[in-house]
């Protein structure tokens, strides 16, 4: 690919990235953010660091495919810090909007509802990985170790999932999409290892 | 009880004038659509499909206004929740999950004709037509706070009358403890009900003098019109004390019993939903505080509220639940 398109595409990645944020705030300027705001914004930058988590997961095994789709490599980073930043977004709602910053609430609410518990557990396990996403980071890690500690990206997103189960009311199936979605990318991971090691076994028979 | 005599206030003087235009409003517009698409399309359509068009999916049907008269059980010195507000946020879960799904669905409930059946332990079983209960009492302008499990509330001008004076009519027998209100079903027309792992219909249930408490509402409007599809039309419960999902919508039949009758979402979840459901700030729903409520409609930094005691209604419902745990019968 060229730098042109590159860029282009980067830019546009941005963008999309940016829209979740873009219509909470045109929203709120426009005084449309619903008869609940603040479950609106809750929801909403829930839902967009769980997908944008999703599709940062979706790199690798589409990658996989076929060498010619090298390239997604360098969106990966990009769409993982969006899912960050989003995740952060919705900590901050729950800190300001539920909690009124007060701590003993939040304390509180950590030690008793599980679905806060895993949330925040979601959160914490991002942090580091977000932490070390710098090209210094990782060259001061070494790329196994790198490697080895970004794989807590796949337990956040599965503590994500559980949260959202978590938090809805038992018998709503809202969550189903984007759980089966994670479980088809989460597993493409073993079964693509495996397809692969056999297509390199028959090579060498 | 006191029921006020039929006042020469109308409703519009309870809810705020600017609420009142818009409804109004929206009322001559409906009304205005009506008659000409009634003119120009009766012709080409066939009469269902006219219905759908007078009664457009947004469920808020070309209103027939309601003759309300004062009630002093009326909660006063709350800020109403906008019409907008309250028809297009529901939990009405026959008819989607989701907040807005109600308002674009509930088009498709046949609210006519309509008959509650009254069965179980009763003199004589029968069944009242809907325009029959419209016409049993006077009916009044009540305003209510609502507080949903979910940690939101609102305020309501609902219309109706004691459900008290109704079960009055009813005759049940001694043996009566309990009164089960089951909700329309019908799986082809609420589709939507497919998506929860429910067991329709809904039912909700109530103890005896908790259903004879004069707060306790029977309800078939609410803004001084009829009620909105969504909302629970043509006939429901309004329990303001309690958590919203007691408040049993497009009720059917009304069922006395003498054993505490199962109810939907204690059937559910019975940690997170008991069958007293009490509104009370000092019992947390497990996955929730309850000290706390979101008024809806107000600007998220604004939304906050203090949740109080049995909603605020200790005084008229507090002595029901004497001698009580309200932790242990939540």
């Amino acid at each position: 690919m060229n730098r042109k398109t590159q860029i282009s595409l980067k830019i546009l990645v941005w963008l999309a990235c940016l829209l979740p944020l873009g219509q909470l705030i045109w929203r709120a300027v426009t005084n449309t953010l619903g008869a609940d705001p603040t479950a609106t914004i809750t929801f909403a930058t829930g839902l967009a660091a769980l997908r944008l988590l999703t599709i940062s997961l979706a790199v690798t095994p589409v990658r996989r495919l076929s060498p010619r789709l090298n390239w997604l490599i360098r969106f990966r980073r990009l769409l993982g810090l969006f899912a960050f930043f989003y995740a952060s977004l919705h900590l901050l709602t729950y800190v300001a909007l539920y909690a009124g910053f007060d701590i003993n609430t939040m304390a509180a609410d950590v030690a008793k509802r599980r679905y806060i518990t895993v949330g925040l557990a979601a959160w914490l396990l991002l942090l580091p990985l977000a932490a070390t996403s710098t090209n210094w980071a990782i060259r001061k890690l070494g790329g196994k170790r790198w490697n080895r500690l970004h794989k807590l990206v796949y337990l956040a997103a599965v503590c994500g999932v559980v949260h959202y189960w978590w938090q809805v009311k038992t018998g709503v199936l809202a969550p189903l999409g984007i759980t089966l979605v994670l479980a088809v990318l989460l597993l493409a991971r073993p079964v693509q290892s495996w397809m692969q090691g056999r297509k390199a076994r028959a090579v060498t028979a | 009880m006191l029921i006020g005599k039929p006042s020469d206030i109308p409703s519009s003087e309870i809810t705020s004038q600017d609420q009142y235009d818009r409804y109004m409003n929206r009322r001559r517009f409906l009304r205005g659509a009506a008659s000409s698409v009634v003119t120009a399309a009766a012709a080409a359509v066939g009469a269902e499909r006219l219905a759908e068009i007078v009664s457009p999916g947004t469920g808020v049907r070309a209103a027939t206004s309601l003759q309300t008269v004062k009630s002093p059980l009326s909660t006063t010195g709350e800020q109403l929740t906008s019409l907008q507000d309250l028809t297009h946020y529901n939990n009405f879960y026959e008819f989607g999950v989701d907040k807005d799904q109600p308002a674009q669905n509930a088009g498709a409930l046949p609210t006519r004709p309509w008959t509650v059946r009254i069965e179980g332990k009763v003199k004589t079983p029968k069944t009242f037509d809907i325009d029959a209960l419209l016409k049993l009492r006077p009916l009044e302008d009540r305003v209510y706070r609502h507080r949903c499990v979910e940690a939101w509330g609102m305020v309501i001008p609902w219309v109706g009358y004691s459900l008290s004076e109704f079960i009055n009519q009813c005759d049940p027998l001694p043996s009566a403890k309990y009164v089960q209100f089951l909700s329309y079903y019908n799986s082809k027309i609420e589709k939507w009900a497919s998506g929860t792992t429910i067991n329709w219909p809904y039912s909700e249930g109530l103890r005896m003098d908790e259903a004879m408490n004069p707060l306790t509402l029977l309800t078939f409007g609410l803004y001084g019109q009829v009620l909105p599809n969504q909302n629970g039309a043509p006939v429901r419960l309004v329990v303001p004390w309690k958590y919203g999902f007691k408040s049993a919508k497009s009720i059917v039949a009304v069922r006395f019993v003498d054993k505490m009758p199962p109810t939907t979402w204690n059937e559910q979840n019975s940690q997170e939903y008991g069958f007293y459901s009490n509104v009370n700030p000092n019992v947390d729903h497990p996955r929730w505080s309850q000290k706390s409520e979101r008024r809806i409609g107000q600007p998220f930094y604004a939304q906050r509220h203090t949740t109080l005691m049995f909603n605020g209604y200790g005084n008229q419902v507090a002595s029901l639940y004497n001698g009580m745990d309200l932790r242990k019968y939540y």
